[in-house]
């Protein structure tokens, strides 16, 4: 730096377009709390100049609050940002830091190693091309060292570093070195790391990290910061073949139809043929339009806007790629799949995928196994919950357009998202397309449904009761089924209790069960609308997620739902089938209401307050409801 | 857009204009206005809205304003608070978006640097650090419900460095209170203050003197500290910052109100 203060202007000027010119690596740390992590990152800031006098300042006057090495500058402060973090001297979130050297600027991702932060290192190693792997030198390669490098490689990073830290502390052992390194070797074989490279150091002491220090004459291979300068990082993007998912579609006047993204693989050129993945239309590149002028070429990573010689159909979500080298086009696949939430993942439960710039409703269809991520077992699973790692099968609404994640992580990553929350529950890779969906064509039918419903002259219906065990449901759908009948309308009722006893025999109470339960009779009740029919369904279906999937199945309009609202004590006290006393003395499990959650419907159509109407009340409120004008588009 | 006329705010808006070209942003700049921003930037952010033709709206609060909170009496973390925190609160209920950008970025301060690029904020805007979406890849989750809002950083991943280098390339228009002036100043504290007008209250024996000085980073004009400086173009400016053995909050009064300042003030709603 010193240097650069007594350099001229045009050295200056050189200096900075080294900088610009200058690559940049994105990698993560990864370790627990014991490891030495966020006192290495300090160190890396620190020896690199990163740190400031105000911040080195702050961290002294910390280092005494809060820190955990005497006298000395606690470099973990540095990065532990939160609060709770501080206060409790562990690291819950991953955050990223910056430095740069002379040959290289570095995005660091910080991530918390125990196994209940997963997700954490999941989220910052999506993002990294390399892995820095801690392990303690007293204590060797633990599940911990495995379980970092499972996810590492699942994440497909083909760089890692293992850092032997803490070296200090059995006297810059050279023995202990090789017997780590030895070990790693032993089953990290498997994990298809392209470089794998063992750096005996001492963070707290710096030794190794940015030089080579004193203490250790005997290791004569790359210093830390040596090697993320000069690792080589594969094949790029460019040498792919063409990718863009499209964002957006730029129209600022009528001449102008423009289709903007960043491209996620290969590179373009005005005249090159392009295809619409899904559709397989295509048309050639008329122009490539950026704020500074037309492009001869755009490579991958760059954002541009498109225009095509020919209109064709696109929008945003779309995929353009190369019409020789497509990706493929599918609505099932296979993925690895990193459960992120509380509420456990259930087959069959509808939920949102995001993949590139395109949404699309989807479920789990199968979890085929359950990876254990310490000793790399599989297990076999009905759900997933938090941190759990597994190999799904998954099922779209639609086809998507996709690459395997091994091949573009860009076009081949996909989030799942809480359809109710919002929040984002998993992250999968996918792995490869499954054929049955293209095997299995609809089957063009003459007969509509239309014209089914208009053959029996109504509007076909789900009517959706759901309550509580003994609430009356099945009660008052009764006397709704028998009212209808006597007006000359088609109906069918579906009942919890006798579709358990042929249809979804199989099936027992447990929470994956209960949304199959579900999903099938919603798929039932669909079909039977499509023959034109009401159709009455009275199931506790105590899971708003599912309720919704069964509305979603159903023709826009046509689905009712009928919350039969009785509180708990009043169906305990009726007690009809002797259920909840069996529920209290233990000897039925997963009862609804007792030790299985009951989700009330946050808007139903109709909300039946069992305590203030009668049976026979509730039923002809719900046919005036049903025979009145429908409430959706009429058929 | 949250546009509070500084460096972040200019190079994110450039970027936002190349983006969207040849269309217009489909969006307009929100400024919170808290009546004590230096006079250039105001005189900058209007003629940088009429330059590029984008909708300005600059938002007070006008509570706050009828109250008399200012920066000098009130001390800086009420009047944050109240003409910086609830102001932005106001303008984003008032207008009902659903996500607002800002210009950020995770170098600037610890608890930025573990905020999401999408970071979701609840009905009443507050940021809970402890239960943030997962981030992964480039996916970037969108949703929410009505009431509910997402603050969008692009230039989370920027550092310092970058964004005066991005300056520099692309010749992008700043305020001119980042050169080196003569500019009258107090000194107060061991920080030099700008007396930008005739609001400022002197204190016995104080009196404005000229000085040679630059601003590293821009805010309220009380509250915002000035170096002595005489890097009077681009170049110089980002030599001396990369010289610099401080970093550019330093100069911002109100992060060091107390330790774990700004999360603190980032749950309630600061940008």
């Amino acid at each position: 730096m010193t240097t650069l203060a007594q350099s001229d202007p045009a050295a200056f000027t050189d200096y900075l377009a080294r900088h610009e010119k200058k690559s940049l690596l994105r990698f993560l740390t990864c370790g627990s709390v014991d490891d030495g992590k966020s006192t290495l990152i300090g160190r890396l800031l620190y020896d690199t100049k990163l740190l400031f006098e105000d911040q080195l300042r702050s961290l002294e006057r910390d280092s005494r609050k809060h820190g955990t090495v005497g006298d000395d500058i606690d470099f973990a402060l540095l990065v532990d940002g939160l609060e709770a973090e501080r206060e409790q001297g562990i690291t819950i979130d991953v955050a990223y830091r910056f430095f740069a050297t002379d040959r290289r600027k570095f995005i660091v991702a910080d991530t918390p190693g125990h196994e209940q932060y997963t997700r954490n290192m999941a989220t910052g190693a999506s993002n990294s091309d390399l892995a820095v792997i801690l392990v303690d030198a007293r204590h060797g390669i633990l599940t911990q060292t495995r379980r970092h490098s499972f996810i590492v490689s699942m994440l497909g990073i083909r760089h890692v570093v293992l850092a032997v830290n803490k070296i200090d502390l059995v006297g810059h052992s050279q023995e202990v070195f090789h017997r780590i390194v030895a070990d790693y070797g032993a089953f990290a074989a498997d994990f298809g790391f392209e470089t794998q490279v063992a750096i005996p150091m001492s963070a707290r002491f710096g030794d190794n990290v940015l030089d080579h220090g004193p203490n250790m004459p005997w290791y004569r291979g790359p210093t830390l910061v040596q090697h993320l300068e000069t690792v080589t990082i594969g094949e790029t993007d460019y040498d792919k073949p063409f990718r863009m998912p499209v964002q957006w579609v730029n129209r600022p006047d009528l001449d102008f139809r423009g289709f903007s993204g960043t491209i996620a693989a290969g590179v373009l050129r005005p005249g090159d043929p392009i295809v619409v993945a899904k559709s397989g239309r295509g048309s050639t590149v008329k122009s490539i339009v950026t704020f500074d002028g037309e492009l001869d070429e755009a490579f991958a990573g760059e954002a541009v806007t498109v225009t095509l010689a020919d209109e064709i159909d696109i929008s945003r979500g779309d995929l353009l790629t190369s019409p020789t080298d497509r990706p493929e086009v599918a609505d099932q696949f296979a993925a690895h799949l990193i459960w992120m939430a509380d509420e456990p993942a259930m087959p069959g439960r509808p939920y949102l995928l995001k993949i590139g710039t395109k949404s699309v409703p989807g479920q789990i269809t199968e979890i085929k196994y359950k990876i254990d991520v310490n000793t790399f077992g599989h297990l076999a699973a009905k759900k997933l919950v938090l941190n759990e790692v597994a190999k799904v099968n998954v099922a779209l609404a639609e086809p998507i357009a996709f690459d395997p994640y091994a091949v573009d992580h860009d076009t081949g990553a996909f989030i799942v998202i809480d359809r109710l929350t919002n929040l984002t529950v998993g992250a999968g890779m996918i792995q490869f397309g499954l054929r049955r969906a293209s095997n299995i064509h609809w089957q063009a039918l003459d007969v509509t449904r239309e014209a089914r419903a208009m053959q029996k002259g109504q509007t076909p219906r789900v009517v959706w009761f759901t309550g509580l065990s003994g609430s009356g449901k099945s009660t008052i759908a009764n006397i709704v089924e028998k009212k209808l009948e006597a007006l000359g309308r088609h109906t069918f009722l579906l009942d919890g209790d006798n579709v358990r006893h042929g249809l979804n025999r199989d099936l027992g109470f447990t929470d994956a069960d209960r949304v199959e339960n579900i999903r099938r009779v919603g798929e039932v009740a669909k079909l039977m609308t499509d023959a034109g029919l009401i159709v009455l369904v009275s199931f506790i279906s105590p899971f708003r997620a599912e309720r919704q999937m069964a509305r979603e199945l159903a023709v826009p309009g046509e689905f009712v739902e009928v919350f039969v609202d009785t509180p708990i004590a009043e169906c305990e006290r009726r007690d009809v089938k002797g259920l909840y006393a069996k529920a209290r003395s233990g000897r039925l499990k997963n009862f609804t209401g007792i030790d299985s959650p009951y989700e009330p419907p946050e808007a139903p159509e109709i909300r039946l307050d069992t305590m203030r109407v009668t049976a026979e009340e509730a039923a002809e409120l719900i046919v005036q409801r049903i025979l009145g004008e429908p409430s959706g588009p009429a058929i | 857009m949250l546009y509070s006329i500084g460096k972040d705010s200019s190079v994110m808006l450039h970027l936002a204009m190349k983006a969207f070209h040849p269309s217009k942003p489909p969006f307009p700049l929100l400024h919170v206005d808290t009546t004590w921003k230096f006079r250039e930037m105001i005189s900058f952010r209007d003629e940088t809205a009429a330059r590029l033709g984008l909708d300005l709206i600059v938002h007070t609060n006008r509570e706050g304003l009828d109250q008399g909170v200012d920066p000098f009496t009130h001390g800086s973390s009420i009047y944050t608070n109240v003409m910086k925190t609830e102001a932005l609160k106001q303008a984003l209920t008032r207008y009902g978006f659903d996500a607002a950008f800002g210009g950020a970025r995770r170098d600037e301060e610890k608890s930025r640097a573990k905020e999401r690029v999408f970071s979701f904020r609840t009905a009443t805007h507050a940021w809970d650090p402890k239960n943030q979406r997962p981030e992964l890849w480039k996916l970037y989750n969108s949703r929410i419900r009505p009431g509910e809002s997402i603050r969008v950083f692009p230039l989370s991943n920027w550092t310092e460095l970058d964004i005066w280098q991005y300056i520099l390339r692309e010749n992008i228009p700043i305020v001119p209170l980042y050169f080196a002036a003569e500019r009258p100043v107090v000194e107060r504290g061991g920080q030099l203050i700008m007396v930008d007008d005739e609001r400022f209250p002197f204190q016995a024996g104080e009196s404005p003197e000229m000085r040679e000085i630059r601003f590293r980073t821009l805010g309220c004009y009380p509250l915002t500290a000035a170096m002595e400086s005489n890097a009077r173009t681009l170049p110089e400016i980002v030599r001396e910052m990369l010289l610099a053995r401080t970093s550019e909050r330093a100069g911002r009064l109100i992060d060091h109100d107390e330790a774990g300042s700004m999360e603190k003030k980032k749950k309630d709603g600061y940008f």
